[in-house]
């Protein structure tokens, strides 16, 4: 048998040692992760380890990347079983501020199932809807400031709702209509609202991310207050625009939190596949020395504590934060796929975090600021404020109605100005 | 007025820029305080400060989707791709987010932004450091692409590039750094202090993008060159003794479809030249056009003289190059034709 060892003796000492014999050969084989269960399987979340809620300390926002590797690998919660905010990450919100939080997600779940519905109808091409993952965009946009932007990727319409865009130009967006503020240039729900801290979603994955820090870093550049704020999905961390990103992040401290939202699912390729043999996605920030921490994505107010720590961090100059948002994408990745062919159809139900709506409603009736009958009359209300906001928007025209941006539009805004050649093509297509 | 070479021309615009406008900012690998690898950023790091002129780590992509962020926040970054060889890891970072960030979010986010590439050969570079890939650029809607050929254009198209509001991609070719180079690698090269176009302006001068220059008048055949094939041109015509008008296009995209419409149409005849390979070059675009435009007025062939369809090589280099004796006799042959 080799001795492996023998390897490790110092350069002069192995000079005078028998030469190290190969091993046998063995035959190689190639891993390839699988789920824990497949169609037909019983759903098995315990490879999710899940601390209590309030477990874990919240550190100073100083602290040194080094001193808080655990919370790489933990889960920063605040909302017990119970529904009582607990620990040291509870406390930041107000109960107008929580009642907002709970409008917002039944107003993105209300809108979800109304355009779910217009895609099923022919009056939109695609959709895509955030069922499960509410809290994460609705309650981080709470930690924002006017001028803060966004670079986010297609399930993050929570931080337009929350940040008080028009539910008539998102689903204008959709319909593609004469109203489309894009003007049907863009895939439905790849929006963009400079005014709203919103960067254009480019459709590509992972592109945003690493311009997410240059746009922090031309904030820093300028001695700008402004921060950025990046999100992508657990299965794009793989592309090398992500790996850039942390490079760029960490080599120039630039004030941005880079965000990945951990759905479980990259359409039918579950996460194992993107995350290899690192223990989490958090974890990928520890080797930049990034302060990393993971959070129960389902719970808004650990989503907004946790997000609160780290733009306070990238305002205070301190350097960028990853932060992993443990959730579940309960619904099919867009209109094109049936999650029934990839998991077990009941994984949802089994997933260990709950509903992020359901968990803020019944802390808010353990407050005592909410009851089951006003929840159930608010979602009515809101049903009415988002099919209001449906009908104009389809008044101004759906897919494939008379009522869409014009031929000559799409020759438009290639350029600041149209060059020759694309003036005569213009004219050729007699628009 | 001042003579330059094309690296100090180059080195002079970003020093204009710089000094005119706070939201210009240059970076790239070894662009810092080296001062770039051809020394096109030297001194700009001590003149203007470590935030606006910076080492980037080694990742293209990173330097430009970096910059797409900048440039989307409102600044006007003009970065270094070390060689235009590299910038494939960054290509969809220019194809897919600078070309079209402007159209996609109509015009809420624009990007101003300017990638310089060292380009082409002639300089032993093998396959890594010597290719030209143009037509990776002009066949991508959203962007425009610039081949300057001496100092002084390199000057006024750089200082346009950096004022556009749209992304230009901005081939530099290395050959040419010092000097014009005629195409006879084994003769000596003639410093830009000797040519007239080595004669720079000082301070800020635009030379407007979309306007190409006739390099030298004639009658019996229209050249269509750019870059390093300029000068290869204008010797291949001289060493043929051929009365021909070479058009420098300065701007592949947008194109001066004008000149080079009124040129053909008075000689009849037209030669491409390009360095880069032949099957989907941008000559072929050049052809087609051409044809489309002078079909009437053509008395032979369009003919085009490219680099051979085969990665760059190495000892084989002047093998490849498309030098003064192939262009010679392409020009012959139209004329017989």
């Amino acid at each position: 048998m080799p001795m492996p060892d023998q390897n490790l003796t110092d350069d002069t000492m192995s000079s005078r040692r028998e030469p190290v014999r190969s091993p046998e050969p063995v035959p190689l084989k190639l891993h390839v992760p699988e789920p824990a269960v497949r169609p037909g399987g019983k759903p098995d979340f315990s490879n999710i380890r899940i601390p209590r809620a309030g477990q874990v300390d919240r550190p100073n926002v100083d602290v040194d990347a080094e001193a808080i590797r655990d919370l790489a690998f933990s889960v920063i919660r605040v909302l017990n079983r119970d529904g009582e905010a607990v620990g040291p990450w509870a406390g930041a919100l107000s109960e107008s501020e929580l009642l907002e939080g709970l409008r917002h997600m039944m107003t993105l779940r209300a809108f979800d199932a109304r355009m779910q519905m217009a895609q099923r109808q022919g009056k939109t091409s695609f959709y895509m809807q955030h069922m499960g993952e509410e809290a994460v965009s609705c309650a981080f946009r709470k930690a924002l400031l006017p001028g803060d932007m966004n670079f986010p990727t297609y399930r993050q319409a929570g931080l337009l709702i929350a940040g008080g865009y028009s539910l008539v130009e998102m689903a204008c967006q959709i319909y593609s209509n004469t109203h489309d503020p894009l003007k049907g240039r863009q895939l439905p729900v790849m929006y963009s609202s400079r005014e709203h801290g919103f960067f254009s979603i480019s459709g590509n994955l992972a592109t945003q991310y690493i311009q997410a820090v240059g746009w922090a870093m031309a904030s820093a550049i300028k001695n700008d207050t402004k921060i950025a704020v990046a999100w992508i999905g657990d299965g794009a961390t793989a592309e090398s625009d992500f790996h850039a990103a942390l490079v760029f992040a960490s080599t120039y401290r630039a004030p941005v939190v880079l965000n990945i939202v951990n759905n479980q699912w990259a359409i039918s390729t579950f996460q194992g596949i993107a995350r290899g043999g690192s223990g989490t996605f958090a974890a990928r920030g520890l080797g930049f020395g990034i302060p990393s921490l993971r959070v129960d994505g389902n719970d808004y107010l650990a989503v907004h504590a946790v997000a609160k720590w780290a733009c306070e961090r990238a305002r205070r100059n301190l350097g960028p934060t990853l932060i992993e948002h443990v959730t579940y994408r309960v619904g099919a990745h867009s209109t094109s796929d049936d999650p029934a062919g990839y998991r077990p159809k009941t994984e949802s139900d089994a997933w260990p975090l709950g509903d992020p709506v359901i968990r803020l409603k019944n802390h808010l009736i353990v407050r005592g600021a909410w009851s089951e009958e006003r929840h159930k009359q608010t979602e009515a209300e809101i049903l009415d404020t988002v099919i209001s906001a449906q009908k104009e928007a389809e008044s101004y025209g759906t897919l494939h109605s008379e009522q869409r941006p014009t031929a000559r539009d799409m020759f438009e805004g290639v350029f600041a100005e149209m060059p020759p050649h694309l003036r005569r093509q213009r004219q050729e297509a007699g628009v | 007025m001042p003579r330059r070479t094309m690296i100090e021309a180059i080195r002079d615009a970003m020093d204009v820029m710089m000094s005119r406008d706070d939201d210009v900012v240059v970076f790239g690998e070894d662009v810092g305080y080296f001062g770039g690898v051809f020394r096109a950023t030297q001194g700009l790091q001590a003149k203007y400060g470590t935030s606006r002129c910076f080492d980037t780590p080694i990742s293209e992509l990173g330097i430009v989707g970096i910059a797409v962020g900048m440039a989307a926040y409102g600044l006007k970054p003009c970065v270094e791709i070390q060689f235009a060889d590299y910038m494939y890891p960054a290509y969809d970072q220019i194809v897919s987010e600078a070309a079209r960030l402007r159209y996609r979010s109509n015009g809420q986010f624009t990007c101003p932004l300017v990638v310089r590439m060292p380009t082409g050969g002639g300089i032993f570079g093998g396959q890594t450091h010597s290719q030209s890939p143009e037509a990776l650029f002009t066949h991508v809607c959203g962007i425009k692409t610039v081949v300057p050929s001496n100092p002084r254009d390199a000057k006024g198209l750089l200082i346009s590039a950096i004022e556009d509001p749209d992304p230009v991609i901005f081939l530099e070719p290395k050959r040419l750094y010092n000097g014009p180079f005629d195409g006879h690698h084994d003769r000596p090269v003639t410093p830009w202090s000797k040519h007239d176009l080595g004669e720079v302006e000082d301070g800020h001068f635009a030379i407007p993008l979309g306007s190409a220059a006739i390099r030298r008048q004639g009658q019996a055949v229209t050249i269509l060159a750019y870059g390093t094939m300029v000068h290869v041109a204008q010797t291949a015509a001289a060493e043929a003794d051929i009365d021909a008008e070479i058009i420098d296009l300065r701007t592949l995209l947008p194109l001066d479809l004008d000149t080079i419409e009124t040129s053909v149409k008075k000689t009849g005849r037209c030669v491409i030249v390009h360095e880069a390979t032949l099957t989907s070059g941008f000559g072929a675009e050049l052809c087609a056009l051409v044809q489309t435009r002078c079909f009437y007025h053509l008395e032979a062939p369009i003919v085009r003289v490219a680099g051979w369809d085969t990665p760059y090589p190495h000892a084989q280099e002047w093998d490849y190059f498309p030098g003064p004796a192939r262009i010679g006799r392409a020009l012959i042959e139209t004329l017989e034709a």
